[in-house]
């Protein structure tokens, strides 16, 4: 407990270049690793691995949100495919409108879609937040699998939602035919879309680290750990993983939005109970609870999927097999692993 | 790396490519080899191997990759195509919300696409390109000329009945654009579905003289084993989706009597169909199904247009005896209509008894003749 | 609507619910008594399909492949259990989520590896192919009725396992106080193990009877498992009596639902609008429900606090 204040105190992570513990420099590692990656990739002219570090960035950061909910709040969200997917669907809806020039959703007084991806995150981060607001309000009133189950029925409603909305193509997707922009930079060049995506990424990390390095995130950690005790100390526990809750859904829904202009295509199996299944490995694989678990949990399973898909085709049944062997004898994740067994997640 | 993928993937023509060759042709075929649907691209592919082995022609260099059925899966497979792979010429998708993922950016890049399954009919109509060829169908084609059979056999109130999804809509509104009569009533079901019970009560006291319905993969199966156990004997009809052989087979009797539309059958009667069949039951020990049909035709195709240009050399060239369509089809007669998806015959099978304890379809007639989709309007080629 | 069709349509729903109330049972149970949550419970669902349609295929006898079908996958269940499951009870619900999740992908991608993707045939035996007639007018299959007989079967034989027998007292102790029953003697290992192969068989047996009515193949078990949590959370988890009445609630409406809310519709908007609206609708109405008894009652119908 203590030394968790300690390692999230601001002093302690933002104290600047000075580095603190073998983590610190993992942390570096990681992030210099992926950058460095992309750029080589970018000069050796192989446009597929630039993707593929997009690819990872921005799984990373809808990772690095449900972590800031299941890592540091305690809440196993089994349905973060609900904010990503719907991010996603905000992207695509968007472009979708702006390209046959028609209001938003058919309704008279509304716009007629964006491409400006600025506009875009900002409705993204507004309606994934209300629908983190509203989903987090009602699960929170359950604990245990019963939080479990109730966001997974949440994602399942999106889900079959959209697969049977007529509308914006339902089980078949919507392709975005021209990836939004932004102002200044080319959004269609590999590199500078990488760039856009990993500095969100580092963004969202730097929010998270401030925000376990506030009052709030102790008093998060608190809920966690110890409710009762966060209660006789005068803090209700409940708004304030309500507000952790809101925070993750906003990330995961950035990263969502993301992933639609990445692939110029969005579709409900960014919805399904499969993508939260396979956030919730990330964030593990990564090591639960720590600040750059999730980014080095995506590498590792990005990187998995893509190797073990070249050499195998039933590359699910190796993929279970190591997840299998990480729970029952790797309890601490990749950066349990690398940075030695943190003490108290 | 890539060495070793394709060493693992255990294709020996790829395997003993070392060094690109100057007349190397490399075709990226991302197909579903795993999942609910894996049937289908197993025998696209098979299909499609055959007719290349068949040729003996060196040059063709075929990289394969699993989609698991998963757009976003797709997508990243096909830009590792072309950004690492460098293929010239892409095919192998069965679903159609994978074909509008990876196409229209493909076909923009300058790079061939010859779908062997898919056929949605945007890439038929609006968005249709000169580099996006359909050797399969437009989606709707089976499902119209079901829908002109079962007017023609004076049936007066059908039911009908497909997922909700697009593919599902599509379907219906293919089967009415040709049956202008009464219906009994158009259900929707959930995709994915595996009781229909429900619907099964619906449709026996509807007072319907015919069930037509279009639920691929494992919901056709369920469908229809419970449509034949509840007693119900309205005669069934549907589009060969549901009844390829590798479902009659897990259906068994439930099937026999059933009447589906194709626009191939094993049965059908011309010597490139014949040695196709013979060969792929030499090779592969079952019976193919249309998909096989159709990977095969591909290739025919590819390999057609490979003896008058390369690709890359000469892309208009290519293109043009690509529009010729210069082979042998299994399905006899084959053509383009001008937003190049094919012009041709649908047939009408029967699910019958074999003679060794199975079913199989068997060939019975001809629905439409030189049937071309409704949207060949709206593409500007 | 006919009368006839309404008790239909109610029969097909309770022909759900019992179904669903064979893989809760022993969804609920399991946790109940270890704690644990289990996403590889339609494993052994698919595990009983397949290996009934196997059998059923090589000795053309369907009873005695719904035997060795259950009874495989009670076999299946002991050993995933001493190899995996009993490492994780004094685990968190993240870590049991995890490895469970694991499983999943093993099985079903093992399952590729040994039977290929094509799905197996079974179909339903011969003297219960047809339908029943029953009075005014109503006529039902017979297998879907036989599925109904053995669901309530199961349910008064765990009934009296429960309250009868000395391993029922073992696992009602466990579920109210772990260590106590370990101090009593009773050997904790061997009852935990007992359970689990007990839900397993359960689901086997939901598997194989389904897989004559359904398709056999990978994947089957997965829709069937997210109900069956459904069930079980809007019933209270550990509860047997809640996984009864939150099957048959969750059948019967999910049934109801598909068939009404369309018709319903259909009276203030255009026929295929109606139709795909209200089938939209219609697949979320299960979660709907959930989660609105969650909202108010967090622990479910019948869960203890």
């Amino acid at each position: 407990m203590t030394s968790l204040q300690n390692r999230l105190n601001p002093q302690t992570l933002l104290g600047g270049l000075v580095p603190q513990s073998r983590e610190h420099w993992i942390n570096v590692v990681l992030v210099v690793g992926l950058v460095g990656a992309a750029v080589l990739a970018h000069f050796l002219g192989e446009r597929f691995y630039i993707n593929l570090a997009s690819r990872i960035a921005i799984i990373a950061m809808a990772a690095v949100g449900l972590n800031l909910a299941l890592g540091f709040g305690g809440m196993v969200s089994f349905g973060h495919a609900a904010f990503f997917g719907l991010g996603g669907y905000v992207a695509g809806i968007a472009a979708y409108h702006a390209f046959n020039m028609t209001p938003v959703l058919g309704i008279g007084f509304m716009p007629e879609g964006t491409t400006q991806m600025l506009s875009i995150w900002l409705v993204t981060l507004l309606v994934s937040g209300l629908l983190g607001l509203a989903i987090g309000k009602i699960s929170l009133g359950t604990s245990g699998v019963y939080f479990i189950m109730i966001t997974l029925a949440f994602a399942q409603m999106m889900y079959y939602f959209a697969n049977s909305w007529p509308n914006y193509g339902g089980e078949d997707g919507l392709p975005i035919f021209l990836r939004n922009e932004l102002p200044l930079v080319d959004t269609n060049h590999h590199l500078t879309f990488f760039f856009v995506a990993a500095t969100l990424l580092l963004i969202s990390l730097w929010i998270s680290q401030r925000l376990m390095g506030s009052r709030f995130g102790a008093a998060l950690t608190m809920a966690r750990m110890n409710p009762v005790r966060l209660a006789t100390s005068g803090i209700d526990p409940q708004p304030v993983k309500l507000v952790a809750f809101v925070i993750s859904a906003m990330i995961a829904g950035l990263a969502g939005a993301l992933y639609a202009d990445l692939n110029r295509f969005v579709s409900p199996s960014m919805l399904s109970w499969h993508f939260s299944g396979e956030l919730i490995v990330i964030v593990i694989l990564g090591g639960v609870g720590r600040l750059y678990g999730p980014l080095a949990g995506a590498i590792l399973f990005v990187l998995m999927e893509t190797w073990l898909g070249g050499v195998t085709q039933h590359w699910q049944f190796w993929l279970g097999l190591v997840l299998l062997g990480v729970v029952l004898f790797a309890r601490g994740g990749l950066m349990g692993f690398l940075a030695g067994r943190s003490k108290d997640v | 790396m890539k060495q070793s993928i394709k060493l693992g993937l255990g294709l020996a023509i790829a395997a003993t490519m070392t060094v690109a060759q100057a007349n190397e042709v490399r075709v990226g075929m991302i197909t579903t080899l795993s999942g609910d649907g894996a049937h289908l691209g197993v025998d696209v592919r098979d299909g499609f191997m055959l007719a290349i082995e068949q040729s003996g022609n060196s040059d063709v260099n075929v990289i394969i990759r699993d989609d698991d059925q998963r757009p976003d899966l797709a997508n990243s497979l096909s830009s590792e195509m072309v950004d690492r792979e460098d293929v010239h010429v892409m095919t192998g998708l069965i679903w159609s919300n994978l074909a509008m993922a990876v196409i229209p950016s493909v076909t923009r890049q300058g790079i061939f696409y010859l779908s062997p399954n898919a056929g949605p009919s945007d890439l038929a109509g609006r968005m249709c390109h000169e580099n996006y060829f359909n050797v399969a169908w437009q989606n709707d084609a089976l499902h119209e000329a079901m829908g002109q059979y079962v007017r023609d056999q004076g049936y007066e109130n059908p039911y009908i009945l497909a997922p909700n999804y697009p593919a599902g809509t599509d379907a219906l509104t293919g089967f009415k654009r040709y049956y202008d009569g009464e219906l009994a009533n158009e259900t929707y079901t959930q995709l994915g579905q595996s009781d229909y019970a429900a619907e099964i009560s619906q449709i026996r006291a509807s007072g319907a003289d015919s069930v037509f319905y279009f639920l691929p993969g494992g919901m056709g199966i369920s469908f229809m084993n419970q449509y034949a156990n509840s007693g119900a004997d309205i005669p069934v009809f549907g589009p060969a989706f549901s009844f390829d052989e590798v479902i009659v087979g897990a259906l068994g009797e439930a099937a026999e009597g059933v009447i589906n539309t194709s626009q191939w059958a094993h049965d059908l009667e011309n010597d490139t169909n014949e040695a196709f069949v013979a060969a792929f039951r030499e090779e592969h020990g079952r019976t193919p199904t249309l998909y096989a049909s159709q990977g095969y035709d591909t290739a025919k195709l590819l390999l057609s247009a490979l003896e008058v240009a390369h690709p890359e050399d000469d892309p208009d060239a290519f293109r043009e005896a690509l529009r010729a369509a210069d082979f042998a089809s299994t399905r006899g007669e084959f053509r383009f209509g001008s937003n190049q998806h094919p012009i041709q015959d649908i047939y009408v099978r029967e699910i019958v008894a074999d003679g060794n304890g199975g079913f199989t379809n068997r060939l019975i007639g001809v629905a439409m003749e030189d049937h071309q989709d409704a949207y060949v309007g709206d593409c500007d080629l | 609507m006919t009368f006839a069709l309404v008790v239909e349509q109610i029969l097909n729903g309770l022909q759900l619910g019992t179904m669903l109330f064979l893989m809760a049972s022993g969804l609920t149970l399991v946790f109940g008594v270890m704690g644990l949550i289990n996403l590889a419970h339609g494993s052994f669902y698919m595990a009983g399909a397949f290996v009934t349609a196997t059998v059923t295929a090589t000795t053309g006898n369907f009873w005695l492949g719904l035997l060795v079908g259950v009874l495989a996958a009670g076999v299946i269940g002991i050993v995933v259990e001493l190899l995996v499951i009993r490492r994780l009870y004094d685990r968190g619900h993240l870590d049991q989520v995890l490895a469970t999740f694991a499983l999943i992908l093993i099985f079903s991608e093992g399952t590729y590896m040994i039977y290929g993707s094509s799905p197996l045939f079974l179909s339903v035996p011969q003297e219960l192919r047809g339908s029943l007639n029953l009075p005014f007018g109503i006529s039902y299959s017979r297998y879907r009725m036989a599925i109904i007989g053995m669901g309530i079967l199961v349910a008064i034989g765990l009934y009296l396992l429960i309250s009868r027998t000395r391993l029922g007292m073992q696992i009602r102790a466990g579920e109210n106080d772990r260590e106590m029953i370990g101090a009593l003697g009773v050997d904790i290992k061997t009852l935990y193990t007992l359970v689990f192969a007990l839900g397993a068989a359960l689901a086997g047996l939901a598997g194989s009877a389904i897989g004559a009515l359904q398709s056999v193949r990978v994947g089957m078990g997965e829709p069937v498992l997210i109900m069956a949590f459904v069930v079980i959370v809007i019933g209270g988890i550990g509860s047997i009596k809640g996984a009864l009445v939150g099957a048959l609630l969750v059948g019967v409406v999910d049934t109801l639902g598909r068939i009404f809310m369309p018709l319903t519709l259909v009276t203030f908007m255009p026929p295929s609008q109606a139709m795909s609206i209200g089938s939209a609708i219609s697949s979320m109405l299960i979660y709907i429900m959930m989660a609105a008894i969650l909202a108010f009652r967090p622990h479910g119908l019948f869960g203890a606090k």
